[in-house]
């Protein structure tokens, strides 16, 4: 593999790590509170069809943002509903939330447009385009560092680098704010939170609406910056990956960052090549789609350390009296 | 006492959920610009009115029993088997590994056969989550989830690599030998001055589904081990004091768990398409979750939920044949039911709880 090729396949990493990334934040954050997100999947979906529908019809991508992250929200609020005020369980309300969008994001799609389940492709200002970083062009000349900083760093679409930015912003609001703190503790300690005298269900909501937000920008990223429309089932289990992510990186903001990248870059090699030839064996091609969930699996074994989730999540919280 | 009598807990909770999901699902209709009146008419029409409409909604039915059963036994040891899915799809490879290569003489002793063989495989994907759930405390919904997706890449490579006859195009297994071949309820009750079930695959398996719904309701209400699995469901500390070990009924009730959703593979491989292909579960793996829950994880009410969705799915392939619905209203309807019956349990439970109480201290 030459230096081009390589810097082809962690360009496209980039990419296909970056809906991960949004949506393994996303169920960071409502799992943190307690929260279990199996419904990832679902809200990226709904937020993948909103942006490029409204995207599509306005010619403008902003607006198809916006729309993704109302209808992300929207479903996490049924979420909520069902988990936090109805104190319902979190994961038989997140399957329903990924069939209501698998089936809701077509049913629409098909009335609105007529294309047999899918938007109209997006041209123009309907797309997120790449950015060029300055310097990129003068730049490029310089051997090694120049078509790394031109190939991979510059030429994202903005998207692209807000998921990058969300890392160190996600770290900072949970482990350097009081917000983050609280809610930290209603993940682990609820009945605390409450004694003194925060309200739980606030902190759960707030968690979830984060949640709803971050989902919304992966799936407006899906159906606009990586592909230019939305087609039925378009996030192709990219929400249960981001939740393998969330359990590899052990619920912690920097680890998701290596765990979306090692993951996106599964994705890049299966795309690129179909069967690896390793000299003595082949490497099936179905090997790279099966190898984050393997993963996962071994990690949440606890044979390479230990995963331990927050410990009241998935635990609706009920107040004594 | 501040509890609902029994019969409202069985019978009303469902109810109101059941008809909560179908009046969203009537605005959802309307809302797409179609009169949910006569798309219940069609459905009816489609699915009930015509023996070969019946032929398809017991053919789907007989999935979801199985599927419904799967979710329930996990249900009753308080676990959540998202994992029938894949579990079905290993299963057929197991149905299609037995009818592909064992030479039967007749199809009943290679129903038999094929059965013992779909269990086991089926039994076999669930016993690792169950396994690392029981020994290693990993949580069970996740290790299913990542299965499902193992399960389909391990189908996609067999049915790619392996077991892809020379020449042929699609991922899909050589067809079944003359004799494994399943009699369909046409080969069972058409004759020539009537011709019932006419083209439908509603076949033998559909009674093989109705005797695990009885021994499904034997094992858990009469059995030992059914006691067990539904002290240890109810209180684990409790089931622990009293000698069951959760080990022991952790991975018991996944591995049969597992085996019913394997059996599912019975109808779609053996009994319908008669080779395997790449989706041959067509997600009833998950249709399960919501027929267990409607059922409320007993075999009576699994039945009856399964049929209501057999009936769903008939009638949604006609009208997606005959109007502009696609057949992705059966998903919205489907989450719908789950949302109510399983996660919005509560929504409908405490108002009526409260109906009750009322009434009872006007009485008392």
């Amino acid at each position: 593999m030459d230096f081009a090729t390589l810097l082809q396949v962690l360009d496209s990493t980039v990419r296909l790590a970056t809906p991960l990334l949004f949506a393994c934040l996303a169920g960071l954050f409502s799992e943190r509170s307690g929260v279990v997100d199996i419904g990832l999947e679902g809200k990226m979906l709904a937020a993948a069809f909103a942006s490029a529908a409204v995207a599509a019809v306005t010619g403008s991508v902003w607006l198809g943002l916006l729309a993704g992250i109302v209808s992300a929200t929207l479903m996490s609020a049924i979420h909520g509903l069902a988990s936090i005020t109805f104190r319902g369980n979190q994961l038989i309300s997140g399957v329903a939330i990924n069939f209501l969008a698998s089936g809701l994001t077509v049913l629409i799609a098909q009335s609105w447009f007529g294309q047999g389940g899918r938007t109209p492709s997006l041209i123009g200002g309907g797309r997120f385009t790449g950015i060029t970083l300055p310097f990129a062009e003068a730049l490029s000349g310089v051997p090694v560092i120049g078509p790394i900083y031109a190939e991979l760093i510059s030429g994202h679409s903005i998207l692209v680098y807000v998921a990058f930015l969300m890392v160190p912003l996600s770290w900072f609001i949970l482990y350097r704010t009081r917000f983050g703190l609280r809610l930290r503790a209603v993940g682990e300690a609820p009945e605390a939170v409450d004694t003194a005298g925060v309200s739980v269900i606030g902190l759960r909501y707030a968690a979830i609406a984060i949640c709803g937000l971050l989902c919304g920008l992966a799936g407006a990223y899906l159906a606009t910056g990586l592909q230019a429309g939305f087609v039925r089932e378009m996030t192709a289990g990219r929400g249960y990956i981001a939740l393998a992510a969330l359990i590899f990186a052990k619920w912690r903001p920097w680890y998701a960052l290596w765990a979306c990248l090692l993951f996106g870059l599964l994705q890049a090699v299966a795309l690129r090549y179909q069967n690896i030839d390793l000299g003595a064996f082949t490497v099936p091609v179905q090997v790279m789609d099966a190898l984050p969930y393997i993963l996962t699996v071994i990690i949440l074994a606890g044979f390479v350390g230990k995963a331990i989730p927050p410990r009241a999540s998935g635990e609706p919280y009920l107040k004594e009296r | 006492m501040d509890k609902m009598p029994a019969w409202a807990d069985a019978v009303l909770v469902p109810l109101i959920s059941i008809l909560l999901a179908a009046v969203l699902s009537a605005l959802v209709i309307l809302a797409i610009g179609e009169n949910p009146v006569d798309a219940f008419k069609l459905m009816v029409e489609g699915a009930l009115m015509r023996s070969a409409g019946w032929g398809y909604t017991l053919y789907y039915t007989t999935n979801f029993i199985f599927t419904g059963l799967c979710v329930a036994v996990a249900f009753h040891a308080k676990m959540f088997n998202i994992g029938g899915e894949g579990q079905a799809m290993i299963g057929g490879l197991g149905v299609a590994l037995v009818c592909l290569f064992i030479p039967f003489p007749h199809w009943s002793i290679a129903l038999l056969v094929a059965t013992l063989a779909a269990g086991a495989f089926g039994a076999l994907w669930a016993l690792i989550p169950a396994y690392l759930q029981a020994k290693r405390g990993s949580h069970i919904v996740i290790t299913t989830i990542m299965f499902n997706f193992i399960a389909a890449a391990v189908l996609n490579y067999v049915l790619v690599n392996v077991l892809r006859p020379q020449g042929a195009m699609d991922p899909a297994t050589a067809k079944f030998p003359e004799a494994t071949q399943l009699p369909t309820f046409q080969d069972l009750f058409a004759t020539a001055e009537n011709p019932l079930f006419r083209g439908s695959p509603a076949n033998v398996t559909f009674f093989l589904a109705v005797l695990a719904c009885v021994a499904f309701w034997f094992l858990m209400w009469r059995t030992k081990l059914g006691y067990e699995i539904r002290a240890f469901g109810h209180s684990e500390s409790a089931a622990r004091y009293a000698g069951i070990s959760p080990v022991r009924i952790t991975v018991v009730a996944m591995l049969i768990s597992g085996g019913l959703a394997g059996m599912m593979a019975l109808n779609t491989t053996m009994g319908e398409a008669e080779r395997l292909v790449m989706n041959a579960t067509e997600g009833a793996g998950f249709i399960g979750i919501a027929v267990a829950l409607m059922g409320r994880s007993h075999p009576v009410g699994i039945f009856l939920a399964a049929l209501l969705f057999g009936f769903l799915y008939q009638g949604g392939a006609e009208l997606a044949l005959w109007t502009n619905i696609p057949r992705e209203l059966i998903t919205v309807i489907q989450a719908l039911v789950i949302l109510f019956t399983g996660a919005l349990d509560n929504m409908v439970r405490m108002p009526l709880e409260r109906i009750f109480m009322a009434t009872r201290r006007r009485n008392g």
